[in-house]
């Protein structure tokens, strides 16, 4: 009996060697595949098709993958750990990228740094607006002014809540993250200047349970319209329409989860920049180091609008859209408070979108007259 | 509308909801994994049983329209996961806890690159009962729509309770866990009962699993365990193997949970990490008041390998 099972745990053991063997000698196109085709590489921090951040730039990807004479390699679900400069390591050195994108806010310190030292002639794109010069020149980093879009969707939710109360499911207090719920609330309050904007502060960017507790106890507070700033809205949109709340989607559409209660959302567009980094890249040129946009430069765009949102509001949010396009509207223009009452922006003082290197744009660390809910000192 | 708000009432009223909606998975893996131990041996696998459940059941609700056959195969996936850690186990020199860290990360890692498919399209979800119609206040309404799974795991608790303390089947298990020499003696096959609880506690598991994926939050997102089932299986230790315990203990976890997002929406929003660690706190503090030096982790089945 004991003969008999420890043949068969050797014979296990050695079938999952061959096995592992074969896999690694399949995947491993030996010596540096320094091919004629360019290498361009896409790493997400998770899946692919998480009708969120993720999905957004697979989808810009998925451009990339339709060009001419371009090899896309893609890697999901790298946490923001050693893990990722194992990955870029890999793609550059398996594969032959010589171009990656490594999406994730948290991928840029120190590890992108760290590579695009190790490899001068690898150029880093990094999605998040992190870069300063300082930092290697064969490194970048890009960013849309997503929170024009959220500017719109508070407009629009400040037209569709009955109670004025909206809802904001946010990740964690930084920078990009409270400029939406700012914005989403300056929009709202340009409809209903009572209205607020109630945050909550889950703690992660991806934690389903939790996502839908916040959802759920800010509809028991009367909250109507509930928007979202995590990595995978599909939770926070399907709670609340459970609920009958309406929500403003992001990262990218959510309509197809609940036709019915989705007004609109604030969604990037990376199908056309990618495309364009790309071809700038093959072609030789350099990409800019610093690269924003919003509206104008085609960076974001808005999901169309749901059947809830009345004419008097699309009138109203399209007229602000144009304006914003046009580069002829501010969204944080003084004076304005802050929720302790204190002045955030002095009169007369704006923080423009395009001026990328606003710092008090940049590094915003408040929350307007309007939200409920505070920051960790 | 009368949607107007609950103010303070929310937060009391957002923890019992969220007991009875994030308690049940709790409550599933940790009577499965409750059951497990009895028969004298530790499931740590059932993290990945739980994941693989929910995302069997998203997928079997998806293709087939119908979310309770998806619960069905989420507990048989479960079970033949259970089977799997227990035949592992029955091959000498094995150990248990080794098989099952093994079987969590294979079980989510196999959940994961099955469910990839899964992610974006809807699955339809299990139907709640709606307790709350007596109720005019539409919060107490939602809190009060609640799952028919977590009423048969209510259930369960103290069935298991019976079927442990009065039944033969439940008295050859707790033999089978205090002494298998007995049990050999007595004529029992101890791998035999040890492979059948374990494929319990793996079906039982995979129900828990299923109830993530198809009632609450209700789609498949592979953060969705995020430690559900190890935090469940260490209930099992902290109820010191009692179905009642498990029961409360799952609802004081799925209630704690609830506390950090009820608290910021009624205003209170400094320190949510700290309510967010809630849970964790619980049960340090609980272990540190129920321990004792006297005696060693009562009703803790003797043949269990971290009590031998």
């Amino acid at each position: 009996m004991s003969m008999h099972t420890s043949i068969t745990r050797r014979l296990l053991l050695a079938g999952l060697g061959g096995v592992g063997a074969t896999a690694i000698t399949a995947n491993m196109p030996f010596g540096h595949a320094q091919a004629a085709t360019p290498v361009v590489g896409f790493i997400y921090v998770g899946p692919r098709d998480d009708f969120g951040y993720n999905q957004a730039h697979a989808e810009g990807a998925a451009a990339v993958k339709k060009m001419k004479a371009v090899k896309v390699v893609e890697e999901e679900r790298i946490p923001e750990t050693v893990q990722v400069a194992k990955t870029m390591e890999s793609m550059i050195n398996l594969d032959g990228a010589g171009l990656l994108f490594p999406t994730s806010f948290g991928y840029f310190n120190p590890y992108i740094l760290n590579e695009a030292k190790k490899y001068p002639k690898v150029r880093f794109e990094h999605a998040g607006g992190l870069w300063t010069p300082k930092d290697p020149k064969n490194a970048g980093s890009y960013f849309g002014y997503i929170f024009e879009g959220q500017y719109i969707n508070g407009i629009i939710a400040g037209y569709a809540s009955k109670s004025g109360k909206l809802g904001f499911v946010a990740a964690k207090p930084i920078p990009q993250v409270l400029q939406n719920i700012n914005a989403f609330t300056l929009g709202a309050r340009l409809v209903n200047p009572k209205a607020t904007t109630q945050v909550i502060f889950t703690g992660d960017w991806s934690l389903p349970v939790k996502e839908a507790e916040a959802t759920n106890s800010m509809i028991d507070q009367g909250v109507d319209v509930v928007t979202m700033h995590v990595d995978s809205p599909k939770v926070v949109v399907q709670t609340a329409a459970k609920r009958g709340a309406m929500v403003c989607g992001y990262h990218c559409s959510q309509a197809a989860l609940a036709p019915q209660s989705y007004l609109t959302g604030a969604e990037w567009n990376w199908t056309d920049l990618y495309p364009k980094f790309v071809t700038m890249w093959m072609k030789g040129e350099t990409i800019p180091n610093f690269y924003r946009g919003g509206f104008k430069e085609g960076l974001i765009k808005q999901s169309p609008y749901g059947p809830k949102v009345s004419a008097e509001a699309r009138k109203h949010a399209d007229d602000v859209k144009a304006k914003l396009t046009a580069q002829q509207y501010v969204i944080f223009k003084g004076p304005l408070k802050d929720n302790t009452g204190k002045m955030a922006v002095a009169g007369g003082s704006e923080l423009i979108q395009t001026n990328a290197t606003d710092e008090k744009l940049e590094s915003m660390h408040f929350l307007v007259d309007g939200v409920l809910g505070s920051l960790p000192a | 509308m009368a949607d107007v708000g609950i103010g303070w009432w929310g937060v009391p009223l957002a923890v019992a909801a969220g007991a009875v909606r994030a308690g049940t998975p709790f409550l599933f893996v940790s009577l499965g994994e409750l059951l497990t131990e009895k028969s004298g041996r530790i499931n740590l696998g059932l993290e990945g049983t739980l994941v693989m459940g929910a995302m069997s059941g998203y997928g079997t609700a998806y293709l087939t329209g119908s979310p309770w056959l998806g619960v069905l195969v989420a507990g048989i996936t479960g079970s033949l996961f259970g089977a799997l850690h227990a035949g592992l186990c029955s091959l000498p020199r094995v150990n248990d806890i080794a098989v099952g860290i093994a079987l969590m990360l294979f079980g989510t890692g196999l959940a994961f690159y099955l469910g990839k498919p899964l992610i974006q399209p809807q699955a339809p979800t299990l139907p709640a009962l709606h307790l709350g119609w007596w109720s005019s206040i539409a919060a107490v309404r939602d809190a009060l729509k609640i799952n028919g799974l977590f009423i048969v795991g209510a259930l369960l608790a103290p069935a298991i309770v019976w079927l442990l303390r009065s039944t033969r089947w439940g008295m050859i298990v707790r033999m089978v866990g205090d002494s298998a020499d007995a049990a050999r003696a007595m004529g029992y096959s101890v791998d035999w009962v040890r492979l059948l609880a374990t494929m319990t506690g793996g079906f039982l598991a995979g129900i828990g699993g299923s109830f993530l994926s198809l009632y609450y939050p209700g789609s498949w997102s592979e953060g969705l365990s995020s430690g559900q089932g190890i935090t469940a299986v260490a209930l099992v230790i902290f109820a010191r193997w009692s179905p009642m315990n498990c029961f409360y203990a799952s609802l004081l976890f799925g209630g704690a949970g609830a506390l950090g997002p009820a608290l910021q929406s009624v205003g209170i929003h400094s320190g949510y990490y700290l309510f967010n660690a809630a849970p964790y706190f619980l049960t340090l503090f609980i272990m540190v008041l129920t321990s004792s030096s006297e005696h060693r982790l009562s009703g803790a089945p003797s043949e269990l390998s971290i009590t031998r």
